[in-house]
């Protein structure tokens, strides 16, 4: 710890330039980032307290953000053991067609998300392959929250995969050889080994899957069924607002997903430090 | 010498070709469920000003919800002309950006709605649920398709339809018209954002007993979708109401174009012959008399209410209605 920051303050650094890419870094996210944010803010500026509190604290709006932070909290953990399960497979196992999978991992990337949700919902009705499937069973999908997080589960899925593949190929076989020798069972390997090295990677990949779940648009609006009090995301209620040429509005409800968003990543990153301090120590 | 005036003479003539036959081209910003009747029109009409003008013009469309629609001009899209589902979305052009003078719908004649439509009700093959009229969608049971009348402007002429018929039963009132109201939209599964989702929702999804839609929409679905009118049949409920879809020139547009006159000339020419001639084949009622009576075959009769006698005007309904706080919100929040 000491000798680290130690040799932060020092100012004898390996590559020169500190001053020039730090200028270009705090302009560069000026720009990108917080330019928009502040426009975002200064928006909603002209509202008195009490017009934005009926415009972000309406019942119909709480609704919204139950269901949106809701699913995109449960798509996250979801992802989590399959992520992390899908990278051990695509790391550990040589098989045949591995490439392939390890490529399609990425296609949530790629694919505009309102392709996913008109096939996701494609799937997911009552007349498609798994939806009349599941239609006898009682169990709805397309058109409920379910299918909220059905959708976000799918474009979060290359978040947790992709963090944690670097760290596990990194992870060398040998360690849990070690381990194993020295008597430890699969499962006291697994938990004592392998997890705490993947635990950063995993959080990160958390935090970010359920971050870009938060901000989804496009494929969820297709496989929601959009009404209100039920199934109705914040995103949409703001578009919605725009349509109805209620900008302050719109833009009160954007601050507040900022908000809650930026509270909730930068929670997750402290939490985090804390762990990898404990497990240091 | 003799050359050279040949030369300037040919020189002169190509130019003056040029600057004649030019190439136009014309954004019309339109809602959900007119895009087959303008691919129709769009031809006729640039064949018609070719044949008068000589220059060559095409017409871009652009289709969605009609708010979103009347949204995106007023945030920039360059639209010479809007075609939008009702009034008050193209009353927002002058409203919110003054991109139209106030009194636009005075400009072209009956009120510039070049043609008209209604809603009515499209179900399933062989009616399985029997429904016959509004009174059927409020019963539990009964999954409705509707858009949301927040964004779509169809979705606000259903919602209108189906209050203007209980208000018209006998002992109708503002309350029970509301109960009814909430009642349908209680037996609502999905709710689109345009007029053309709903239909995906209803004829590809397979999702819902009845669709409340565009007499023209609920037509084209007969017609375009494969197998159409064996799968679906229309049901014309007893009562509905006059939807009138209006039109105007984006005043403030076409002038930094320059394209003020054929954009005047493709509006009225939707209220000539061929133009009305093509709303009735794609399923709008014409204006124009003698067309109108020759589609009257297929147009069924009935009662139909209309915006400004029977809901005192779109600015009055948008507010009791449609807006924040309005009779719609409060049927959702009242569950």
């Amino acid at each position: 710890m000491n000798s680290s920051s130690a040799q932060r303050r020092s100012s004898r650094r390996v590559l020169p330039g500190f001053g020039l890419s730090l200028g270009f870094t705090l302009a560069y996210l000026g720009i990108i980032i917080l330019l928009p944010l502040v426009a975002t803010f200064a928006k909603t500026a002209g509202m008195t307290w009490a017009e934005f509190w009926t415009a972000v604290a309406s019942p119909r709006v709480i609704a919204s953000y139950e269901i949106t932070f809701g699913a995109s909290l449960l798509a996250a953990l979801f992802n989590v053991p399959c992520g992390v399960l899908l990278a051990w497979v695509l790391v550990r196992y040589e098989f045949p067609g591995r490439r392939l999978v390890d490529a399609l991992v990425d296609l949530p990337f790629a694919l505009p998300t309102a392709v996913a949700g008109i096939a996701l919902t494609a799937i997911y009705a009552k007349n498609g392959w798994i939806g009349h499937c599941l239609e006898p069973l009682g169990i709805k999908v397309a058109y409920t929250p379910v299918g909220v997080w059905v959708a976000l589960t799918f474009i979060g899925l290359p978040f947790v995969v992709r963090t944690v593949q670097p760290i596990l190929e990194e992870l060398e076989p040998e360690l849990e050889e070690a381990a194993a020798t020295l008597g430890a069972t699969r499962a006291q390997t697994f938990r004592r080994v392998i997890l705490p090295a993947l635990r950063p990677a995993v959080v990160t990949g958390f935090a970010l899957a359920f971050a870009r779940a938060v901000g989804e648009y496009g494929s969820v609006v297709f496989i929601s069924g959009n009404r209100p009090m039920h199934t109705e995301i914040t995103p949409l209620l703001i578009i919605t607002k725009l349509d109805q040429y209620d900008y302050q509005g719109a833009t009160a409800l954007a601050v507040v997903m900022l908000v809650g968003s930026f509270a909730i990543l930068f929670l997750i990153q402290l939490m985090q430090r804390q762990g990898t301090r404990r497990a240091r120590a | 010498m003799k050359l050279k005036t040949l030369s300037f003479a040919l020189l002169s003539l190509l130019t003056a070709a040029l600057a004649s036959a030019k190439t136009i081209e014309l954004l019309n910003v339109s809602y959900d469920p007119t895009r087959e009747l303008y691919v129709d029109f769009n031809k006729a009409f640039a064949a018609h000003w070719k044949a008068k003008t000589g220059d060559d013009l095409t017409v871009k469309q652009s289709h969605g919800g009609s708010g979103k629609q009347a949204r995106s001009v007023i945030d920039g899209l360059q639209a010479d002309v809007v075609t939008l589902a009702l009034s008050a979305d193209v009353d927002a052009l002058n409203a919110q950006a003054k991109l139209i003078p106030p009194d636009w719908q005075k400009r072209l004649p009956e009120n510039s709605a070049p043609y008209t439509s209604t809603i009515v009700l499209l179900v399933r093959k062989g009616n399985p649920k029997g429904i016959k009229d509004w009174s059927d969608l409020a019963k539990p049971g009964i999954a409705v398709i509707t858009p949301n009348p927040k964004t779509s402007g169809g979705a606000r002429w259903n919602y209108l339809a189906a209050w203007g018929y209980a208000l018209k039963q006998p002992g109708g009132n503002e309350e029970k018209a509301k109960q009814f109201v909430s009642a349908i939209f209680k037996n609502v599964p999905v709710l689109d954002s345009g007029a053309r989702g709903s239909t995906t929702t209803f004829t590809e999804r397979e999702i819902g007993d009845v669709l409340i839609t565009w007499e023209n929409e609920a037509f084209l679905a007969l017609k375009a979708i494969e197998h159409g009118s064996d799968r679906f049949e229309i049901v014309v409920p007893s009562l509905s109401i006059l939807a009138e879809p209006t039109v105007s020139v984006v005043d403030k547009v076409v002038k930094k174009k320059g394209t003020e006159a054929v954009a005047k000339a493709y509006l009225e020419y939707l209220y000539s012959d061929e133009g009305q001639e093509i709303a009735g084949k794609n399923f709008y009622r014409p204006r124009n008399a003698a067309v109108a009576a020759k589609y009257a075959g297929v147009f069924p009769k009935l009662q139909l209410l209309t915006i400004d006698a029977d809901f005192g005007g779109w600015t009055k309904a948008q507010k009791t209605h449609f807006a924040d706080g309005g009779v719609f919100d409060q049927i959702y929040l009242a569950k």
